[in-house]
């Protein structure tokens, strides 16, 4: 059937993609802006030249700010805690999610809701933040992982998913004799690949990006993540100067770009969001499958 | 068959010693706090053991109506809550109608990239996107600072950041944002699943392109948008803290306190722990209660619970 547009619907059309131009652009274009200018010429971001290209290419400060006091570490802090809380995180929704979708687990209607109200309803903020004091877990490394390991929704999704999964798969490796450990591993796992690639990813971005934990449990420098220095550097001015002038480079005739701390605060702020763009876009089905399997009721 | 049901009855006991991990991690995570409660009813000093402090009773709760320095706090921290909240939920149409326009794109390619464009600032942190807001309004280093000032329009940088008008508005703004894209993505597959027929059935009787869409694309999103919007409503005085949190500044500190954030600064920063856990308490209580509510207008309207 072919289609000929009204002078109307024409213009309706070109209305519809001029906004969701405009509308990529404005959440683009800060991104776009802080690469461009943590490869420009420092002295001519400075001056406020840097606007729409970059101007003076160089890659200076990358390596500059890898060489922070404190920025290694906290990268292996950042990197350590996304690996670690998305395997374990997986491993324990998925185990979690498999066992629910048993009628005969033991009282299972009980602490199916145990889970769920989780969902709904917490404590509050101190109260939270008094329990992790008395486990002392502060300043410990344990409080970036353990708390994301109880995770309902997860749990929901991968339950959700294994139902899906048609039983007679299951039975037939029961019949031979297989435990729920070894269903598991054997069948169950290799078959809900889809929702456990979901689930890493969102655990693994949740932990990446996660940053009031450390601001509330973490004072011992040695266990801030990138999220947390790149607070600092935006909000202690002072601190970040002193930090530069540390850098083995800095005053050196050889370097000809000097670190600024605007070229710190923009380059750190690159490191940090790089690999959530590099992925996004390969990722994104898993994303989108994430919230549509989460969409319908657990 | 009796002795098969004990069987049962046993794997299942031994399915549930396999996951004791994660139900004691969400005991001590999430029901082990309700203990902290406690703390609300004594004068609780730090490092001193719990019931070593003196024993007040309800003191904290009542001062919450009863101090008025606190009540004016209180009715100025709720006023931001509840305040930014209602922005909030009046502007919970836009991811539909986002979803809306961005299906009548006829483009596929053009879609997707649109689509996997404006998702993005959703999975950044809002660390990031203060940072990147830094990056766009901040004075010296700010883009549109940097472009005022050199075509001409403006002398020195005015600071969009520190400044503390339009505060709640700033707050949306960079909400949305983040969050726009992402929001619109339930919608667009609610669209794809609509029923062909319809459409064609409307083209047939000659309905226009906006009738089209008035009349069988929002109706068949409505049931979704119910539901998110009772879930807002829900989460009324539940609006978060890392945003706030992120963004304040001893300017904007009367504007942009939400409850959360409030919280925080009292029982953390100024270690006020005893009655900050009692706003706690009773924000849990208050939160739950509003949830019921919610469900409940669901089930009369819809028939139908959230959850």
């Amino acid at each position: 059937m072919a289609k000929s547009k009204s002078p109307g619907d024409l213009i309706m059309d070109i209305l519809i993609c001029a906004f969701f131009a405009l509308f990529s652009l404005v959440c683009l274009f800060p991104f776009y802006y802080i690469i461009i200018n943590t490869i420009s010429d420092n002295n001519l971001v400075a001056r406020g030249r840097v606007l729409f290209y970059p101007i003076g290419v160089h890659f200076n400060n990358y390596l500059e700010v890898f060489q922070l006091k404190g920025f290694g570490r906290a990268a292996l802090i950042s990197v350590a805690r996304t690996v670690s809380g998305a395997g374990l995180g997986v491993l324990s929704a998925s185990f979690l999610g498999y066992a629910m979708t048993k009628q005969e687990y033991w009282h299972r209607k009980f602490w199916y809701r145990f889970f769920i109200v989780t969902m709904y309803f917490n404590a509050g903020l101190i109260p939270y933040y008094l329990t992790i004091n008395n486990l002392h877990l502060r300043n410990n490394f344990l409080v970036y992982i353990l708390p994301s390991l109880a995770a309902p929704f997860n749990m929901i999704l991968v339950k959700t998913y294994i139902e899906s999964i048609p039983p007679a798969l299951e039975e037939s490796a029961e019949m031979d004799g297989a435990g729920y450990l070894a269903r598991y591993q054997k069948i169950i796992l290799p078959l809900s690949k889809p929702i456990l690639a979901t689930i890493a990813i969102f655990a693994a971005v949740g932990q990446w990006n996660s940053f009031m934990d450390t601001v509330m449990f973490a004072n011992k420098s040695s266990l801030y993540t990138l999220q947390f220095i790149m607070y600092k550097y935006l909000n202690e001015l002072n601190q970040l100067a002193q930090l530069i002038r540390q850098n083995p480079s800095y005053a050196s005739a050889a370097a000809q770009i000097q670190l600024t701390p605007v070229a710190v605060r923009f380059t750190v702020t690159a490191v940090v969001v790089m690999p959530v763009l590099l992925i996004y876009p390969f990722f994104q089905r898993y994303f989108v499958k994430g919230i549509m399997i989460g969409a319908v009721k657990g | 068959m009796r002795q098969a049901k004990s069987l049962r009855a046993k794997d299942g006991f031994r399915l549930f010693l396999l996951t004791t991990p994660v139900i004691a991690l969400t005991f001590v995570f999430c029901y082990l706090p309700l203990a902290g409660w406690s703390y609300a009813f004594f004068d609780y000093k730090a490092g001193i053991k719990l019931f070593d402090n003196p024993f007040v009773g309800f003191k904290h709760f009542q001062s919450l109506f009863a101090n008025p320095v606190i009540r004016a706090d209180i009715a100025r921290v709720m006023k931001n809550t509840i305040g930014m909240s209602l922005i909030g939920i009046g502007t919970s149409w836009l991811p539909m109608f986002v979803a809306i326009f961005l299906a009548e794109i006829g483009s596929g390619v053009y879609r997707k990239i649109v689509q996997t464009v404006t998702t993005i600032p959703y999975f950044i942190s809002w660390i990031l996107v203060y940072s990147l807001a830094y990056a766009m309004f901040s004075t010296e280093d700010g883009f549109v600072n940097k472009l005022l000032i050199s075509l001409g329009l403006a002398d020195t940088g005015a600071n969009f950041l520190l400044d503390s008008s339009h505060m709640w508005l700033k707050m949306w703004l960079y909400s949305t944002w983040k969050g726009l894209g992402w929001s619109a993505i339930m919608y667009i597959a609610s669209i794809a699943g609509i029923d062909h027929e319809l459409y064609e059935a409307a083209a047939i009787d000659g309905a226009t392109r906006m009738q089209r869409i008035w009349h069988v694309t929002v109706p068949s999103l409505l049931p979704a948008f119910f539901v998110l919007l009772l879930l807002a409503i829900a989460n009324l005085i539940n609006n978060g803290m890392d945003l706030y949190f992120v963004f304040q500044n001893a300017m904007n500190k009367e504007y942009i306190e939400v409850l959360d954030l409030y919280v925080y600064n009292k029982g953390i920063m100024s270690s006020s722990i005893s009655f900050s856990t009692a706003v706690s308490a009773m924000k849990s209580i208050v939160s739950l209660t509003l949830l019921f509510v919610a469900n409940f207008g669901s089930k009369l309207l819809r028939g139908e619970s959230i959850f």
